[in-house]
């Protein structure tokens, strides 16, 4: 914990105990230390393949560190955006900006699938993620230190092939924190797990976000994931963002809590109805 | 070896020695009930001589000298001619898989070019180079291009965009991007064509030294068939399997060595 903790901070001196119980406290509260994050703006954001507007005019602050889900249906334009937000688009019009200069290294995404290097061990794979730093001597200690955090060290040597889904997303997780990105992406990275799967990737998911402070933008269909995890869920809606709803639940969320369920029926509600078809109850 | 074969099994032989011989039972089967039909007399020997007249035709070249020195010279066409063809057609396999501009301005040319059997230019090849040496090689080389050209096209095409765009999200340049991704990602599909290129190499250099040659194997078998020695007629036929099928497991050793992290290839 201490090593976390000083890992959320890196140019702070080593924190006393008073420092670290108060630290602790906080987190625990949600009222985090200073983050590491990067705070996120758009501007005007728009966006169109061919004809097809996908995103006419996105306005959006994310404060640094903060974990912000993306819902909508199929086709609404929310991976577009976070595909824009990872550079992987060009923007049409618009502006995003990370508040300072982020370096490559800095944003990272995690997709759906895993995309893992099949022929590379999983330390090799994991070691892609440095980016630039691939070649410096601590390459592999820093990898191995990422794996350790997803709970795989013990399959440093194993080729992809024979791991399971959950185990090559993990895998796919140390890739996009092994060099403690400021901006964290995902694009529906638990779409092809299993349900148990799912909600231990869950849990990890909050773990590192929790540990390593960065800025979070998940992509979702799954409203309850978006609400178990995110302190703020966007509802997009043709291009635009529909709903800004702010989840004030406090960590660590128990799954199927009422306050949860609440809250996701009245997301659900608002996707359904703005489509016509109103929830049953 | 395929998917199914390398699924353990629950009750697997364990006898790791017979398991070796296992592929030998049906060649030396045959070979056997080919003796036994030519010393019973159920096949005459001038149709087709008893597996021990050709051993020992075998035996007398050998001794001769003779049939080491044919192996050798068609062993070194097919290789050289192998290098050559399959160096170019690699080359132009990766230009055309990474650059659109090369694959615009060369693939159709080849495409057109492929579709002549390169066995009907052996007239053209022997105008223009005589029985010499350079005419086999031209011949060997021409024909294993095509299969490694087209194979690493594809290997090179199908690599997964996915991976790609991960690389380059992950700062790759465009060499580290060839080395780690696009290269390991065709080289399945480049040992698919160096397969059907070894096959094709033996097929040209036989057909090549029958027609046009003053050594080698095929030359061999020819000139066995003008004394009417048909012992060492069939003893080039079974070296021909035998060379066939030591090329084939080379280049199954090679891909083993070189896609352990295949499932297929992965040992249990």
């Amino acid at each position: 914990m201490q090593e976390a903790l000083r890992f959320l901070q890196p140019d702070a001196e080593p924190l006393d105990r008073a420092d670290f119980v108060e630290q602790a406290r906080a987190a625990r509260h949600g009222l985090r230390a200073p983050s590491r994050g990067l705070p996120l703006t758009i501007r005007g954001l728009k966006k169109s393949y061919g004809d097809n507007e996908v995103l006419r005019g996105i306005d959006l602050h994310i404060p640094a560190g903060q974990f912000v889900a993306i819902v909508g249906r199929s086709g609404c334009g929310k991976s577009t955006l976070l595909r824009l937000i990872a550079g992987l688009e060009t923007i049409d019009a618009g502006t995003i900006s990370f508040g300072e200069a982020a370096r490559p290294e800095d944003v990272r995404v995690m997709f759906q699938e895993p995309r893992l290097l099949p022929w590379a061990r999983v330390l090799s794979n994991v070691e892609v993620g440095l980016g630039r730093d691939r070649a410096t001597p601590d390459a592999q200690a820093r990898a191995d230190r990422a794996l350790t955090e997803v709970g795989l060290d013990d399959k440093r040597g194993q080729w992809p092939a024979v791991l399971s889904g959950g185990q090559k997303q993990r895998v796919a997780l140390a890739r996009a924190l092994v060099s403690h990105p400021r901006v964290l992406a995902f694009d529906e990275p638990l779409g092809a797990l299993d349900a148990l799967t799912r909600i231990s990737m869950q849990r990890l998911l909050e773990r590192v976000w929790h540990d390593q402070a960065f800025t979070a933008v998940l992509v979702t269909h799954d409203v309850a994931e978006a609400v178990a995890l995110a302190d703020r869920v966007l509802v997009i809606e043709d291009g635009r963002i529909a709903h800004d709803v702010h989840v004030d639940i406090p960590r660590p969320r128990r799954r199927g809590s009422a306050d949860l369920a609440a809250l996701e029926g009245s997301i659900l509600s608002n996707l359904l109805e703005s489509a016509g078809e109103p929830l049953q109850q | 070896m395929s998917l199914i074969e390398s699924l353990p099994r629950a009750n697997r032989l364990r006898l790791p020695r017979a398991d070796g011989l296992i592929p030998w039972i049906v060649p030396l089967a045959i070979i056997l009930i080919w003796q036994v039909a030519c010393v019973t007399g159920l096949v005459s020997a001038r149709v087709l001589p008893a597996p021990s007249d050709v051993a020992l035709a075998g035996w007398k070249l050998l001794l001769s000298g003779e049939l080491a020195r044919n192996i050798w010279v068609s062993f070194w066409r097919a290789s050289v001619g192998f290098v050559i063809g399959g160096s170019i057609g690699f080359a132009f396999g990766l230009a055309n898989g990474l650059s659109p501009i090369s694959s615009k301005l060369t693939d159709t040319t080849l495409q057109m070019v492929r579709n002549i059997p390169h066995l009907a230019l052996i007239p053209l090849v022997i105008l223009w180079f005589g029985i010499d040496e350079s005419a086999k090689l031209f011949l060997v080389a021409l024909g294993v291009f095509f299969p490694i050209y087209l194979n690493t096209l594809h290997g090179i095409r199908t690599v997964d965009p996915h991976l790609i765009e991960m690389g380059r999200i992950y700062g790759m340049t465009d060499g580290e991007l060839f080395r780690r991704v696009i290269f390991p990602g065709a080289l399945p599909s480049i040992f698919v064509g160096v397969r059907f290129a070894l096959g094709i190499m033996w097929l040209t250099l036989i057909v090549a030294e029958t027609i046009a040659a003053s050594s080698g194997l095929g030359y061999m078998a020819m000139q066995a068939r003008e004394f009417m020695l048909i012992d060492v007629v069939v003893l080039s036929i079974l070296i021909y399997a035998l060379l066939g099928k030591l090329a084939d497991s080379a280049s199954r050793v090679l891909e083993r060595l070189t896609l352990s992290w295949h499932p297929a290839f992965q040992k249990h």
